[in-house]
This record gives structure tokens, C-alpha cells and sequence, in this order.
């Protein structure tokens, strides 16, 4: 099997650390009981494992081929798309108004590890409808919802993001796609680049999602609107109309996702394209926020869901794989790759990496859950900014770390690794678009320390950081060895985190900060991923002292988290002097002199 | 008309099968578990049936412990409509499955019974048989392809020769082989519904049938380990070596 979803890993995370039962407490949510969860996961193991992880290998091979403005996506992806709609995955977390199942997105962010583990091109096309249905649902007129949700949420239409042109990628203040007023429409006329799955041969129509300027509309990003702008215009009765007047006009050639058409689209060569405006005017850049913090999010989850599949590669050749006498080998026949202490290293660091990345993003993942439902308004709020300050670190540090991993994959496998038919080669180039789209590293960074740190003045930070510090009283509770190493690392790291918090707020300009933000980014992320080891050893602790406990599954949890700890939260530490003292020669130099 | 299917939870077929250190069976303790494969087949082909307008119900049933209400969840998020356990820690032999799934067969009346033809731990393919001479209901093991006709099967079964047609008279028992058909993955909002599908719970003391066995396994040991085969140099050594050596001539 070239994939199996880690459907026990993952049912641990929810049911021992998150703690699903709690979310299933909130009004709504009373379907997601851990029994029916785990009957997801199980079918959707299945799915993945069957349907889509056969195709990831002849989809990066074949790739999407455009012809004439018509895109056709490799062979069997179209029975597996269908078969994808027909199976419901893409409604789950949606509302059950419009015909989704109205399940946490705690429980869809772990499907949803699946699909990118399984063939992560693919993947894309759903998270794309995912970020087009949540403006929708948040910002579009009632009439709208009627109109576009039904179709989008069960997944026969597709959704995409149109934001990018060429002169304004990271910077949506020069966006030049105009939007003229057209009786109850707009006329949509312009460029856009980058439009993932912008046009294909899966679903019979594609609604796009398109930032545009009305004629009067201010300069910079506050004069962005947002327009629903349908492949092919929908008639009163909701059968399909007349084609819009937009037109794919190429796909680029890719590093990776081969399979994922990444279009250039063309509105408006004509008369205009019909467009329907979203909300407001120009509120357009409030909306697509929607869109993103969603996507983001999602893109974090490609970023661990990727490493899995690298991982779980790496760890199946580096058992077969048989290169001189090993140092750990018990027996002449236990003499794989395995066996020599640095290939450990890397699989240690792949595994245990992994499963920080994935606590951290159901973690996120269940604070928008909470945001959205708890009765308690202070909880709400408090969730709310968690969930914000968090979804920088998903995004930013898990797909930085998915690439470092899926190149130690390939480290795994010599030469091997670096000839293309091996396969591991694939998730390192899929893998390294993560930390590009839906806003790069250093967009993530900025956010990280302007919008979720430096705005509130460091009140979520702070909060996050007591919940950290509560972990630890818990850890120096126990008498075990291990987690004594654990609380060893933990405890430093926290106090970096605080003092290079401090150090940010201390500043009275972004230069210096803008300097080393990533660092920043970086190391919240490698510290939050370590508070949630520390919480996956802690409850692995609590597991055992249950009568018949698997206890071979939890040592090795206490061991990833002592592992995690010792390796990877001294990096912390580190991070707190290249924050603090490597701003100024960072930025010393002028641009002429490099 | 009903169609009753069983459903048995088993070692996942993923799984490797480790026997326990003290012999007495195969260690079950937090492994996956899942649907026998054989039954999965017999649920999709009742579902067929279902849908083709041959029949009204599917009735998932297990016989085992509490943990078996999974296995009949698993069927009714594919499709069937309601489940019943007979519940029983012990691990009870396929005589005593049989008897049980008489009782049923006479409460429920159905006019068709789909089993495995075996389950994947224990290899025994018995119950479909023995299930037959209780009830004086037909038998149709090993279908790889299941017809109407009027009132009766059509079944075409794989055996050691080839392929047999056979008709038989309904009620009937079908037991499933591999090439039956492919099941179906769960819909997801079937998986959520699949929750409130009743699902009856019957302890084995409440049939009243006698489940005590007859038999009482020994020992459990793992196949001897293949050892390395050898290259011979002409046809007298390889001879010379199934007379002496493997002594099979």
C-alpha cells in the first residue's frame, strides 16, 4: 500500500489531547462523538488509501494539459472526483442548511490531512471550493446562498480564489482588475494569475471568486471588491446558462502539484464578464480574509499531511534497505538502513515533527471550533484570538518544516531518492509550493508579529504562553525520567518565547522586527508544536495507568515527545539571540553592496 | 422480503497475525479490527438486491462482544437498515454461530441469508453449510454471481474445477467468494445517519440456544518460518532431493 492513513495517531490527538468529547458538549456539534469520528476517519483511511493515493504518482507524471482555453485533468481523476462528490467528503464541516454535515472543522482539518497525504494536487481542488464557500456563507446576500451554496458545498461545482495578477502578488494594493456597474450585475475585465484548478474538466461549473475595482472605487487595498464571477452564468430556475466571458488562457509549468491546473485567466475579453458583487463595496479585502484564514489553515495541513506520506515512505525503504553492519541491529537479518543511529535521526525528526505539526493544527483548528460555538462569550473571544494567533503558526511553520522533511525523506533514500521514479522526490517538490501560496512565510510573519502580537500587545501571546507554563506544572508533577527531560527543554524555551515577545513589543519601529520575523515565526511554531508533545506525552502518561493500555503505542509517545524536546526546543533558545542580537547586520548592508 | 446478512468483526486484513506468548490464540488486544472482507461483499450484494427491487431489507447481524456494534455500524452506514447483536464474550465456534442465526431466521423470517463464505481469522467456512442443514433452507456457497429468477437463485459458484450454475429454491442461504462484486465505500452523510439505525442488542442467554462447544483449541503456533530454497544442477538431484529430502515422492 503506497499510502494508510494514520487513523490512530490521529484518532489519539482528538480523543486524548484536543479533547473531542468536549467539542461534541457544544450546541451543534453533538454529532461528532468520538464512536462516529472514528468511523469517519475509518472510511475516509479507506478513500484515501484506494481512490486517491493510486493517482498521485500517474498525476504528477501525466499533469493537466490545457488545450484551446479548455483544461483536462489526468487519467482517473474525473471518476475520482466523482466519486469524491458522491461520498460527501467535501461537505462535511459545511453548514447543514445548504446541505453539508455540520461537523467541526477540528474533524474535517484531520480528514482533510488524508486527502494531502493521499495526493495532495488533488486535494487542492476541494480546499480551493472550501475557502469560496466560506465567503459566501459569511458575506454573500441571502439570495446568493440559495443560488451558489447548495451546488459548491456538495462539490458539482467547484470554488476558486482569484486574487493574484502580475504586478500584485503579496501586494493587493495594485490589483487593476476593473468591475463596471452593469444594471444587477458588473461587467469583470482583467488578468489573473496563479488561479489553482481555474479551469478543468471535473464539475460542470466553476464559480470564481474575483478581487476587482468599481470605477470610483479609493487607491490601495481599500478600494478592493469582491465579485462571484460563475464559469457559466446560472439561469433563474438554476440549470446552467450562458458561458461567461472569461476564458483560461494558459497553464503554468510547474516544480510540483503537476496535476493541479494553475491557470491564467482572462475576464472580460469581450463584452465583460458577469459578476455578482459579494457584501459591500470595497470591503473586498475583509472577505477574502475569510477565505484565507480558512485556506491557510488548510495549507498548514498539506504542510504535516505531506511530511506523513514522505515519512511514511522513508521509514518502509529505510526498513528493506540494506547498507553495511549497523550499530543497532540486533541479528544478521535486522540489518536495514534503519538500524544506523542517524537514519534514526531523520525519522525521529520526521515522525516526531509530524505529530507536533498535526496537535498543533487540530489544535487551531478547535479553537475556531469553540470561537464559533461555545456559550460562554469570554470563551469565545479568548478562542477566537487563539485560534487567529495560531493559524500564522499552522500555516507558516508547518509547511517551512513539511519541505525540511520531505527533503529528509529523500536524504533517506541516497541516490535513490534523487532519481524521480523512487517517488520521494515528488513530495519534496509538491511540498514546496506550501510555504509560497496563501501568503508566503514572511507574509505569515508579518502577521504574526503585527496583526496577532504587536496589535493586542501581546495579550493572546501571553495567554498561549500561560497555557504553556500550566503544561509544564503538570510535567514537574511527574517523577518519570522522561518527562523530566521533557519539562528540562520546555521550561527555557517558554522563557525565550516570553523575552523575545517582549523584546518585539519593546520596538519602536517594524524594521528591526521585519528582520527577523521568521525567526520568529519559526520558533513560536517549533515551541507551540513542542507544548503539544508535552500534552501528547502527558495524556499517552494518563493512557497507561488504564488496565490493558497499549503501552508499546504510548512509551513511544512519551518518547516523540522526549525526542521532540531535546532536539528540536533548544532551537528555541537559540532563535531568542538571533531575534534579539541579529536584526542590525541583517539589514547593514545597502542593496547596491549585495 | 428480508435479507439477513452477518457481519463478523476480525483482525483487520492490514494486520500481521501475532500469535499469544501463551499459545491459546492470535493477540487481539489494540489491533485494528474491521469487518470481515467476506462479509462486506455479502452486504453489498443484499444492498444490490435491495436496489435492484428484489427485497425491502437488510438486517446486519453480528454474534460476538459489545465491540461488534462497530462491525454492524460499519453496515449500516453502507446501507443497511437496521442491526442486530447477539452479544457474548465468549468466542463461540461455528456450530453454535449457526444454531444462533436459526433463532434468528425464525424470528425475522427472511426469505435470503447472506454470510461470508469464511471469516479471515479462523478459516472455517462452516456456518453458511451448517446454517442450511438446521433449517432445511437451500444452499448456495462460494457465488461469484447472483440472479433472479422468478422465485428462485440462479447462483454461479467458483469451485476447485471451474465455475458451477446452480439454481436453488428461496428461502435460501448465499455465501460470498471473492469475485462476487466490489463493495461500496460509505457516504459520509450515510456514516452520520448510520448512528440512529436501530440496532438491537440480544444477549446469547435471552435466544435460549445452546452455544456450548465441543471442541477446545489446544494450541495456536505461527507457521514454521520458509527457509531458503537452493538451486539444484540437474533433474536426478532435484529427484533424489523430493525422495530424500522433502520426501514428497
Amino acid at each position: 500500500m503506497s499510502y494508510s492513513a494514520p487513523v490512530k495517531d490521529i484518532a489519539f490527538v482528538l480523543n486524548n489531547v484536543i479533547g473531542l468529547a468536549n467539542l461534541a458538549k457544544l450546541d451543534g456539534y453533538e454529532d461528532a462523538t468520538p464512536d462516529l469520528v472514528e468511523a469517519i476517519l475509518d472510511e475516509s483511511a479507506r478513500f484515501t488509501e484506494d481512490v486517491l493515493a493510486p493517482l498521485n504518482w500517474s498525476g504528477d507524471q501525466q499533469g493537466s494539459k490545457w488545450q484551446d482555453g479548455e483544461v483536462s485533468t489526468p487519467d482517473g481523476w474525473k471518476a475520482a472526483y466523482s466519486q469524491f462528490v458522491e461520498s460527501g467528503w467535501g461537505s462535511l464541516s459545511f453548514p447543514t442548511d445548504f446541505g453539508g454535515q455540520g461537523l467541526p472543522l477540528t474533524v474535517a482539518a484531520a480528514v482533510q490531512e488524508m486527502w494531502h497525504s493521499a495526493n495532495m494536487a488533488f486535494g487542492l481542488c476541494p480546499l480551493l471550493t472550501q475557502g469560496a464557500v466560506d465567503a459566501i456563507e459569511h458575506h454573500a446576500s441571502e439570495e446568493q446562498k440559495q443560488f451558489f451554496l447548495p451546488k459548491m458545498v456538495e462539490g458539482s461545482w467547484t470554488g476558486t480564489m482569484n486574487l493574484t495578477e502580475p504586478q500584485a502578488g503579496s501586494d493587493l494594493a495594485a490589483v487593476r482588475t476593473k468591475a463596471e456597474p452593469s444594471g444587477d450585475h458588473y461587467l469583470i475585465k482583467g488578468q489573473k494569475i496563479y488561479i489553482t484548478y481555474g479551469e478543468h474538466d471535473l464539475t460542470e461549473n466553476i464559480i470564481h471568486m474575483v478581487l476587482a475595482r468599481l470605477p470610483d472605487a479609493p487607491e490601495g487595498v481599500k478600494g478592493i471588491s469582491l465579485f462571484i464571477v460563475p464559469k457559466f452564468l446560472i439561469n433563474d430556475d438554476g440549470s446552467l446558462g450562458q458561458r461567461n466571458d472569461l476564458t483560461c488562457v494558459s497553464i503554468e509549468h510547474k516544480l510540483g502539484i503537476h496535476a493541479s491546473p494553475t491557470c491564467v485567466m482572462s475576464y472580460g475579453d469581450n463584452a465583460g464578464a458577469v459578476g455578482y458583487l459579494l457584501g459591500e463595496a470595497n470591503h473586498g479585502l475583509a472577505y477574502m480574509f475569510t477565505m484565507m484564514n480558512q485556506a491557510r489553515h488548510a495549507v498548514g495541513v498539506e504542510g504535516y499531511g505531506i511530511a506523513e506520506r514522505a515519512y511514511q515512505k522513508a521509514v518502509a525503504y529505510a526498513r528493506d534497505r540494506k547498507q553495511g553492519k549497523t550499530l543497532l541491529g540486533k541479528s544478521p537479518d535486522d540489518q536495514g538502513i534503519i538500524n544506523h543511529p542517524d537514519v534514526r535521526r531523520i525519522l525521529m525528526t520526521m515522525r516526531s515533527t509530524i505529530e507536533a505539526m498535526r496537535g498543533l493544527g487540530l489544535e487551531c483548528a478547535a479553537a475556531f471550533d469553540q470561537a464559533k460555538r461555545h456559550q460562554d462569550e469570554q470563551v469565545r473571544e479568548k478562542m477566537r484570538r487563539r485560534g487567529e494567533l495560531l493559524t500564522p503558526l499552522v500555516k507558516g511553520w508547518s509547511t517551512e518544516m513539511g519541505v525540511e522533511l520531505c527533503s529528509l525523506g529523500v536524504q533517506v533514500h541516497g541516490g535513490m531518492g534523487f532519481i524521480e521514479e523512487t517517488g520521494a522526490a515528488q513530495f519534496l517538490r509538491d511540498a514546496r509550493i506550501t510555504p509560497i501560496y496563501e501568503g508566503t512565510t514572511a507574509i505569515q510573519a508579518n502577521d504574526l508579529i503585527g496583526r496577532k502580537t504587536a496589535r493586542d500587545g501581546g495579550k493572546g501571546m501571553g495567554e498561549l504562553l500561560d497555557d504553556m507554563r500550566s503544561v509544564l506544572d503538570e510535567l514537574k508533577q511527574s517523577d518519570h525520567l522522561d518527562f523530566k527531560a521533557i519539562s528540562k527543554r520546555l521550561e527555557p524555551a517558554i522563557a525565550s518565547a516570553e523575552n523575545a515577545t517582549q523584546w518585539l513589543l519593546g520596538q519602536n519601529d517594524a524594521t528591526l522586527p521585519s528582520a527577523t520575523s521568521v525567526e520568529f515565526l519559526m520558533m513560536q511554531g517549533r515551541l507551540a508544536g513542542g507544548w503539544m508533545m508535552a500534552r501528547s506525552a502527558l495524556a499517552a502518561l494518563k493512557l497507561k495507568q488504564e488496565d490493558g493500555s497499549d503501552d508499546a503505542y504510548l512509551d513511544a509517545k512519551i518518547m516523540l515527545a522526549r525526542y521532540y524536546s531535546e532536539r528540536m526546543l533548544p532551537l528555541v533558545e537559540s532563535a531568542e539571540v538571533i531575534i534579539t542580537e541579529g536584526a542590525e547586520s541583517t539589514i547593514a548592508l545597502d542593496a547596491a553592496q549585495l | 422480503m428480508k435479507i439477513l446478512v452477518g457481519v463478523k468483526r476480525v483482525l483487520d486484513y492490514n494486520v500481521k497475525a501475532r500469535v499469544k506468548a501463551d499459545k491459546s490464540g492470535i493477540e487481539l488486544a489494540n489491533v485494528k479490527m474491521s469487518m470481515n472482507p467476506f462479509d462486506e461483499i455479502a452486504v453489498e450484494e443484499a444492498l444490490r438486491l435491495v436496489e435492484a427491487g428484489h427485497a425491502e431489507e437488510v438486517i446486519a447481524v453480528s454474534i460476538g462482544s459489545s465491540q461488534s456494534q462497530e462491525t454492524i455500524r460499519t453496515a449500516l452506514a453502507m446501507g443497511a437498515d437496521r442491526g442486530i447483536l447477539i452479544e457474548t464474550d465468549e468466542q463461540l465456534q461455528p456450530l453454535a454461530i449457526a444454531k444462533l442465526f436459526k433463532h434468528l431466521v425464525e424470528k425475522e423470517q427472511p426469505g435470503l441469508v447472506v454470510l461470508g463464505k469464511q471469516a479471515i481469522d479462523d478459516d472455517s467456512n462452516q456456518t453458511g453449510q451448517m446454517l442450511s442443514a438446521l433449517t432445511g433452507m437451500a444452499q448456495a456457497t462460494f457465488a461469484s454471481k447472483v440472479e433472479f429468477e422468478g422465485d428462485s437463485l440462479k447462483v454461479t459458484r467458483e469451485v476447485d474445477t471451474g465455475l458451477e450454475s446452480i439454481k436453488v429454491q428461496m428461502p435460501a442461504i448465499v455465501t460470498t467468494d471473492l469475485r462476487l462484486n466490489e463493495p461500496r465505500y460509505a457516504k459520509l452523510p450515510n456514516i452520520m445517519k448510520a448512528k440512529k439505525k436501530p440496532l438491537e442488542i440480544i444477549p446469547v442467554a435471552d435466544t435460549g440456544v445452546d452455544v456450548s462447544s465441543k471442541l477446545s483449541v489446544v494450541e495456536v503456533n505461527e507457521p514454521p518460518n520458509r527457509e531458503a530454497g537452493i538451486i539444484v544442477s540437474s533433474v536426478a538431484e532435484l529427484v533424489e532431493k523430493l525422495r530424500n529430502d522433502a520426501k514428497v515422492i
